[in-house]
């Protein structure tokens, strides 16, 4: 698959972006010297280029890049959410079908563009036949528990992630073939909403927004995120079949539910007694951590640009 | 002649294992009561799962690791060629008989060798693995005898965090979960300490770093 021209301009403008903040994360360094605010600067920088770098990697590789790509992430994001969940010995079969069953089928539901089984699959199929692996083994303590958990660690890891990709099979008239520029376009906007969340917070941030939930979210830093994440938005309407107007309101719509999505996991993790999800991605915390806003927006993305410009 | 069994079928074997620990747990490696330096240690630890030492054997750094060997039972790793291999070869296990009634070698005393010989050592001081809802089961006395033997070598408490989920025992496939194994401070044997005060303090200690893990 040929990636479309419209892709190359816009990793110009990413990287132009990463360098530009490589160049101020090392300038402040020299002028204040090692801190923790500016190593943890630095860390999360230097995560991005390897997150976009492959990213663009998959991209490149066209669907089935892109389908094992967010295979891989869901795998490393379900390992994370189910270390936290309420598990004892007797689930030991129903995590393992969740880990080798459910989330390679679905990907391969995903990769088959079988819409009518992958949007169901999960939600229908495995939230009726896991709760019965489990039940077999016959131990009740926690069992609702235990078995909804599950459920909702797939629903997010699995089932929402996997329509990130599920996007590169829509058929839109007169976008054939650039269909990798939707996911460009869901990922950049709400993961540069983040970014700007935690600038503007930065800059200007006072109020604070959600002290119980998030305490370094501000009003300041919500509004100039958002807001401005979605003027970036609109002007990627070029790579987009959106007018410039179209494209502001689905950048609103996606980043609204990326911050919203960013405080409900934030309350899991504030349950479970963790700050961070995980550890890999050096700066940011685990996948879930950097994930839980493109996973919050992407199936509700993915289904209004189906209804309102896919042909089937 | 060159010895491939020994010099490029045991390290591949080895780098797969840590590798296969890796993807399955992302294992991570806490070092808060001490550093990962080259100095002697008996690492003694937890025991919940067969897979133990290899978590505690890949957070290691490499040249760490090529100096410390897990005191494993031999009943378990002798009985099939596979387990001989990996066991003798590829972890380099310091081997004790179990049963006192068919031992030849007193296992205090090959664990000593191995200290003697400049390695490390990880040990399993519960015994056996501990599949209760207890944090630690009662420490055998191998780790007091061992103090009393090479009082000069840090004996570092190591916990092993969620393993047991992983795969808990009697289980054949694990289940991927992250993983953390913390070291925490460093203790020796005191002049004159008595078994029951040094196997308390130790016990005392390690229970210490895993409650605070889990909290």
């Amino acid at each position: 698959m040929n990636t479309p021209a419209e892709f190359s301009t816009l990793m110009i403008g990413v990287f132009a972006i990463l360098i530009t903040a490589t160049v101020i994360a090392r300038l402040i360094k020299a002028r204040t010297g090692t801190t923790e605010l500016v190593e943890n600067l630095i860390a999360r920088i230097n995560a991005w280029w390897g997150m976009v770098a492959l990213l663009a990697i998959s991209m490149v590789a066209g669907k089935t890049g892109v389908v094992i790509l967010f295979a891989l992430i869901s795998f490393a994001a379900l390992r994370e959410f189910l270390t936290l969940t309420t598990k004892r010995r007797a689930d030991h079969y129903a995590l393992l079908v969740s880990f080798f069953i459910v989330l390679p089928l679905q990907y391969i539901l995903i990769w088959t563009n079988w819409y009518g089984m992958y949007s169901i699959f999960i939600p229908v199929y495995v939230f009726l036949l896991l709760p019965i692996v489990a039940v077999l083994r016959g131990d009740t303590e926690n069992f609702l528990v235990r078995i909804a958990e599950t459920q909702w660690g797939l629903m997010i890891c699995v089932f929402a992630a996997s329509h990130v990709p599920a996007l590169i099979m829509l058929e839109i008239p007169g976008f054939e073939g650039k269909n990798v520029l939707l996911i460009a376009f869901l990922v950049v906007t709400v993961q540069i909403s983040d970014v700007l969340q935690y600038v503007w917070g930065k800059l200007l941030g006072k109020r604070k927004i959600a002290p119980k939930l998030s305490p370094s979210k501000t009003w300041e830093g919500f509004l100039g995120g958002v807001l401005s994440a979605s003027l970036i938005g609109a002007g990627l309407w070029w790579m987009t079949p959106f007018t410039p107007l179209q494209a502001f309101t689905l950048a609103l719509m996606c980043t609204l539910l990326g911050f919203f999505g960013g405080l409900v996991m934030s309350a899991i993790k504030r349950d479970k007694g963790v700050k961070d999800w995980g550890h890999l991605i050096a700066g940011h915390g685990g996948f879930v951590d950097r994930l839980d806003s493109v996973v919050f927006s992407a199936p509700i993305f993915f289904h209004v640009v189906r209804y309102f410009w896919s042909a089937v | 002649m060159f010895d491939y069994k020994k010099h490029l079928l045991a390290p591949l074997t080895g780098s797969a294992i840590t590798l296969f620990a890796r993807l399955v747990t992302a294992v991570r490696g806490v070092w808060e009561g001490c550093e990962p330096v080259a100095r002697q240690r008996v690492y003694f630890a937890n025991h919940g799962s067969n897979g133990d030492f290899v978590l505690v054997w890949t957070v290691l750094p490499p040249a760490l690791r090529a100096q410390t060997r897990p005191v494993a039972g031999s009943d378990y790793w002798l009985n099939t060629p596979l387990k001989a291999f990996v066991g003798r070869d590829v972890f380099r296990a310091v081997l004790i008989d179990r049963n006192p009634e068919t031992r030849t070698l007193d296992p205090v005393g090959q664990m000593a060798e191995a200290l003697q010989q400049g390695d490390s050592l990880i040990l399993f001081p519960e015994g056996t693995r501990n599949t209760g809802d207890d944090l630690l089961l009662p420490f055998k006395p191998g780790l007091f005898h061992l103090a009393q033997k090479c009082p000069d070598v840090d004996l570092v408490p190591t916990w092993i965090d969620n393993l047991t989920s992983v795969m808990p025992k009697g289980e054949v496939i694990p289940v991927p979960l992250l993983c953390s194994v913390t070291f925490g401070e460093p203790l020796r044997i005191r002049d004159g300490e008595e078994k029951l005060e040094f196997i308390t303090r130790a016990e005392d200690a390690l229970r210490a770093l895993g409650q605070e893990v889990q909290s």
